[in-house]
């Protein structure tokens, strides 16, 4: 059973979104999707600065056996994208919800409550239906 | 198997060299009109070997490998059958190997001759109108077919049709080909028992239906029954069938694309008319069409004109593609198909299906005998079959790569493992026609030992190979920390 | 038959352990109404000896030239070793390497093709093949437009000193995903591309340049101050090389300030015969940033489970078995037995082997050229050095007199009245190592013997 924080909220396609004090979000992938995906041997994150609508896919992540797009779980600008990651993509895997954050997003306005995030509660329901 | 053998760099010693193999040197006088901005400041590092030290190293490195003719490949959707000796040795003929591509029809008549007949057998083996040679791989050819249908639809004025359908089991160079082409692609999905599910193809289908890539037999090892049916839907919503060439092998001599609707094609003739894989290629992915696309065929084409051949290019087909290789494609390849055609002929072209198919039922009865499970079990196979390892992967934590891996130490080329992706833990099967009674009955001893290791002694499967020049390879490793040129300073 | 191993008994034994009656039975799940197709096109079988006995004809048909076409594809001595080994069995008739431990050595062979490619190139990073230097030169374009994250046009600026074939090519190929192809125009008293001319596209979004080196009519291009034009304004550099000319001539890693981002060509040169056209090899070599847009298979050094150095295909994730739709390109099967070949071929030949081909081809081009031009009626086109191909002015129409050479026994070159039409009368002509002071007389004799028997006529 994969780890799933109380304290974020979610996306069906795998993300995680934590509110920082700045105003900006971070989101990362959850530890499900980094356990299906593998040991990860490349991480692209978005430059700053470039504007993302909801679901455009805005970050790669690769392993041996696959690569996935990671989709924007909100509208906004990219205040940063996680620099660690080109080194060593491995943090994904080792810790997806701290050091292996992928960016952080400026939210545009109204763009939080337009995305209509799920609780971690939710998201369990979405694994169990997965048969994950 | 041998161990392993050195980079060749690592032989080397400045000075020494093959040097009877070089011409003379014209002295440095001949290249004083190079001027000095443009020209090589210090020699490429290649090595510097001697012609027996070369020989011996790259002979040694053969010798690592697997082949068709040293083991049984029963690879699914690759067709690794016999590659005869007669095709090589006549397709290298000293005339055929020195003619310049460029070279005139009146010097060319005999190689000209041998295309021209290779296009007639294939139309008539596929039962299609029109066939063009150029296309140097199935990949190629797919680029080809998708971009005759992208080429049709406009040329008629219907330009919002981008849409490529392709069942979720199909290769990945289907959805790859579709993008190349400027296409979307929509995958649909096969229902349980492997054909394609015909309520969601006709939600499908549509306004914007370019057309289907389809390979049948389809990936899953079983002959597509509702074909007729998915031609009807596809060409009444105004789109075409493409086929995937990959899997003919299962039916030639035995039913035709041509019949079972298709308007496009590409064969694999190093799959289905046994030309060699060579390690990864050259392959030639010829391409046929129906009536309504041969004015989009990529050139050169071949046409026979009273006693006389000669090339079609551009003027005389002006709705062309274009050109897809600088020259007319792998014709070398091609050679190697027309003799192996030639050697066949007619009653043998029947027997490759008949017997491909016989091989693929035996292997899949004995296997199923030996306690496989078959991911269609109701089916009948085609020329390749599919076996699920599910059961061995949730009871004995043993997977289908544990048995693929083990294969090798037995000394057979594993199957094709994980694909299609949509069976868990599969490995499809494709004996082919050339292996005998003997070889497939040696494969399922060794199916069978594996599964008894894999319950008494697991992590002697888990840990395979064990006999082989390396054991089973780091790909993490290799792609977090690129390796990919030596240097002499290249540590690990 | 059909190279099939059964006998009847094998047969019979098969069927019953199937249970069918028969192998017609095998196929019932095919509706009858698709089945039933005669071959009637397709011709009864020959044995082996009928087979040896026909292509030997046919080959004899084709007979034997002195040859003085380039364009493209070109006849170098090949080393006997070079088939000798490339045609044993376990290079020909292995499979793809996907299977890393049943393929070290098609896969060490390949990582010693890369790094000698690399090194030829002076580029950090070869892939292990494409179709052949056309395809690659469209795959290149594909390339630029994914590695170009600042350009949004999808232009490519392509000079038509570049192979006319390998422009259709890359049209062929690439504009279906929206690239645009812009001819740039040549000098016609020089014959290379002037970078004065790039002056129309000053501040325009181009998203790369292509420069061969040598162009198609043989002529060597400023390639630093077109490769610094391009970077100044953001634009990557495609370089198109032949890789024997690389023995003198400055690798594309070296041009301009620093160097191409992508540089492709055509690997037949290295030991691979010209064969009709093929199979070729494409190369394709390009700066590490840009190794995750690569087409193509890739290979790379690793350590086995026992800690000891081996070699799998790595980077998988960009190809169409892994990311399907959103691959960098469909290719799969590549053209591994010609990097086989080459591998063993730059082996033969080192850094002294392949400088001396290259500088012979240079000089007997140079003695064709001053030799043919010593006849009334033939001038060379362009001012400045060739590397091995020149172009020529006849007085009067080319095709005849290419002719009456071929009646002769002699491929006299390449037409270009199909290509370059506004040169008038043009020939390219080619000569390398493998021709002889005699070969070039005889070239030369025979020229002037047509002219003279076209003025005639």
């Amino acid at each position: 059973m994969s780890n799933v924080p109380a304290d974020l909220k979610y996306t069906k396609s795998h993300e995680w979104v934590r509110s920082l004090a700045d105003g900006t979000v971070e989101i990362g992938i959850t530890d499900h999707a980094q356990h299906a995906l593998g040991d990860l041997v490349f991480v692209e994150v978005p430059e700053t600065g470039r504007t993302v609508k909801q679901d455009e896919p805005c970050a790669v992540v690769e392993s041996v056996k696959a690569a996935s797009d990671v989709y924007a779980p909100l509208a906004g600008e990219i205040a940063a994208g996680n620099p660690k990651l080109a080194d060593a993509p491995e943090t994904v895997n080792s810790d997806p919800y701290g050091e292996g954050w992928l960016m952080r997003v400026r939210p545009a306005a109204g763009a939080l409550a337009a995305a209509e995030l799920m609780s971690a509660a939710d998201y369990q329901k979405v694994l169990a239906a997965e048969g994950g | 198997m041998p161990s392993r053998e050195k980079v060749i760099f690592e032989y080397s010693q400045a000075g020494r060299g093959a040097s009877d193999q070089w011409p003379h040197h014209p002295g440095s006088a001949a290249l004083a009109d190079l001027p000095a901005k443009l020209k090589r400041s210090k020699a490429p590092a290649l090595p510097e070997v001697g012609e027996l030290e070369a020989v011996r190293h790259f002979t040694r490195l053969s010798q690592l490998n697997f082949s068709i003719d040293t083991h049984f490949y029963p690879l699914g959707s690759c067709t690794m059958k016999y590659n005869p000796k007669a095709c090589n040795q006549y397709a290298m003929l000293p005339q055929f190997l020195a003619r310049h591509p460029l070279a005139p029809e009146s010097h060319g008549q005999g190689f000209l001759g041998c295309m021209y007949e290779l296009q007639e057998m294939l139309k008539e083996v596929t039962g299609m109108q029109g066939v063009a040679l150029s296309p140097m791989a199935g990949a190629h050819g797919e680029f080809a077919g998708v971009a005759m249908i992208r080429a049709y639809h406009h040329a008629r004025g219907d330009l919002k049709r981008n849409e490529i359908i392709v069942p979720e089991a199909a290769h990945g160079t289907n959805p790859a080909t579709a993008t190349m082409c400027g296409c979307v692609v929509r995958e649909v999905p096969v229902n349980s028992s492997g054909d394609v599910d015909l309520a969601a193809l006709k939600a499908a289908v549509g306004p914007n239906t370019a057309g289907i890539m389809l390979t049948n037999p389809s990936t899953l090892g079983v002959f597509e029954r509702g074909i007729e049916e998915v031609a009807r839907v596809v060409h009444e919503a105004g789109g075409l069938l493409y086929y995937d060439g990959a899997n003919l092998n299962a039916i030639l001599g035995k039913v035709r694309p041509g019949d079972m609707g298709f308007d496009c094609l590409h064969m694999n003739l190093h799959k289905t008319f046994s030309t060699p894989h060579g390690g990864g290629g050259p392959g030639a992915g010829a391409v046929g069409v129906a009536a309504r696309l041969m004015p989009f065929l990529p050139i050169p084409i071949v046409a026979r004109e009273g006693e006389r051949y000669r090339w079609l290019a551009e003027s005389d087909l002006p709705q062309s593609i274009g050109r897809l290789s600088a020259f007319m494609g792998n014709a070398g390849v091609l050679l190697r198909a027309y003799i192996y055609m030639r050697l066949l002929g007619r009653d043998g072209m029947r027997a490759v299906g008949e017997y491909a198919t016989l091989n693929a039922n035996y292997l899949l009865k004995r296997l199923e005998a030996a306690g496989f499970e078959a991911a269609y079990p109701e089916r009948r196979a085609s020329h390749e079959f599919i076996v699920t390892l599910k059961r061995q992967a949730r009871e004995l934590n043993v997977t289908a790569m544990d048995f693929a891996k083990r294969l090798l130490d037995l000394g057979f080329h594993a199957p094709t493992t994980y694909f299609p992706l949509i069976v868990p833990e599969c490995l499809l099967i494709e004996p082919t026609e050339t292996e005998s009674k003997e070889v497939l009955d040696a494969f399922v001893a060794a199916m069978s030992q594996i599964q008894k290791e894999a319950q008494q002694e697991p992590e002697r499967v888990r840990t395979a190979p064990h006999t082989m020049p390396v054991r089973r390879l780091d790909d993490v490793r290799a792609a977090r920390h690129l390796d990919l040129t030596w240097t002499p300073t290249t540590q690990h | 038959m059909a190279f099939i191993p059964h006998t009847e008994a094998d047969v019979a034994a098969m069927l019953a352990a199937i249970g069918a009656r028969s192998i017609e039975d095998l196929f019932a799940e095919i509706p009858p109404s698709l089945r039933g197709s005669s071959l009637a096109g397709v011709p009864e079988a020959l044995n082996e000896m009928e087979i040896g006995r026909l292509m030997s004809e046919r080959a004899t048909q084709d007979g034997t030239t002195l040859s003085f076409l380039g364009a493209g594809a070109y006849e170098h001595h090949i080393p006997a070793a070079v088939w000798a080994i490339t045609t044993r069995g376990e290079f020909y008739s292995a499979y793809t390497p996907y299977q890393a431990e049943a393929s070290q050595g098609t896969l060490q062979t390949i990582y010693e093709f890369q790094t000698m490619i690399a090194r030829l190139t002076g580029m950090a990073v070869a892939n292990a093949s494409m179709y052949d230097g056309a395809s690659a030169t469209a795959e290149a374009a594909l390339m630029a437009v994914r590695a170009n994250r600042k350009s949004r046009s999808a232009r490519i600026l392509v000079p038509t000193t570049l192979h006319p074939h390998y422009r259709r090519v890359a049209v062929a190929m690439a504009s279906n995903q929206g690239l645009k192809f812009e001819e740039l125009p040549y000098c016609t008293v020089e014959g290379v591309t002037l970078p004065a001319s790039l002056g129309k596209y000053q501040g325009e979004d181009i998203t790369a340049l292509v420069i061969q080196q040598p162009n198609f009519f043989g002529r060597l291009e400023d390639v630093d101050a077109l490769t610094d034009w391009a970077h100044a304004r953001g634009a990557l550099v495609i370089a198109v090389v032949n890789p024997t000319s690389l023995a003198l001539l400055k690798p594309p890693g070296e041009w301009g300030s620093r160097g191409v981002d992508i540089a492709v060509g055509e690997g037949q040169p290295l030991g691979v015969p010209l064969s009709s056209g093929g199979p070729y090899f494409g190369f394709m070599t390009a700066r590490m940033e840009h190794v995750r847009q690569m087409p193509g298979r890739i290979v790379g050094r690793t350590l086995d489970a026992a800690g000891r150095e081996g070699f799998t295909l790595t980077l998988q994730a960009r190809e169409q078995h892994i990311r399907r739709a959103k691959a960098t390109s469909n290719i799969c099967t590549n053209q591994g037995l010609l990097v086989t070949a080459a591998t063993i071929y730059l082996s033969l030949m080192g850094p002294q082997g392949l400088e001396r081909a290259a500088a012979a081809s240079h000089a007997r081009s140079r003695e064709l050229v001053a030799a043919l031009t010593r006849t009334p009626g033939v001038r060379l086109a362009f001012s400045g050095p060739c590397f091995h191909e020149a172009v020529l002015l006849l007085d009067r129409p080319v095709a005849p007199v290419l002719k009456a050479l071929a009646a002769r026994g002699i491929l006299g070159g390449l037409d270009l009245a199909p290509y370059y039409p506004e040169l008038g009368p043009a020939l390219l002509v080619c000569a390398t190592e493998t021709k002889t002071a005699a070969d070039l007389e005889r070239y030369r004799a025979s020229l002037g013997e047509a002219l003279q028997g076209a003025r005639a006529a």
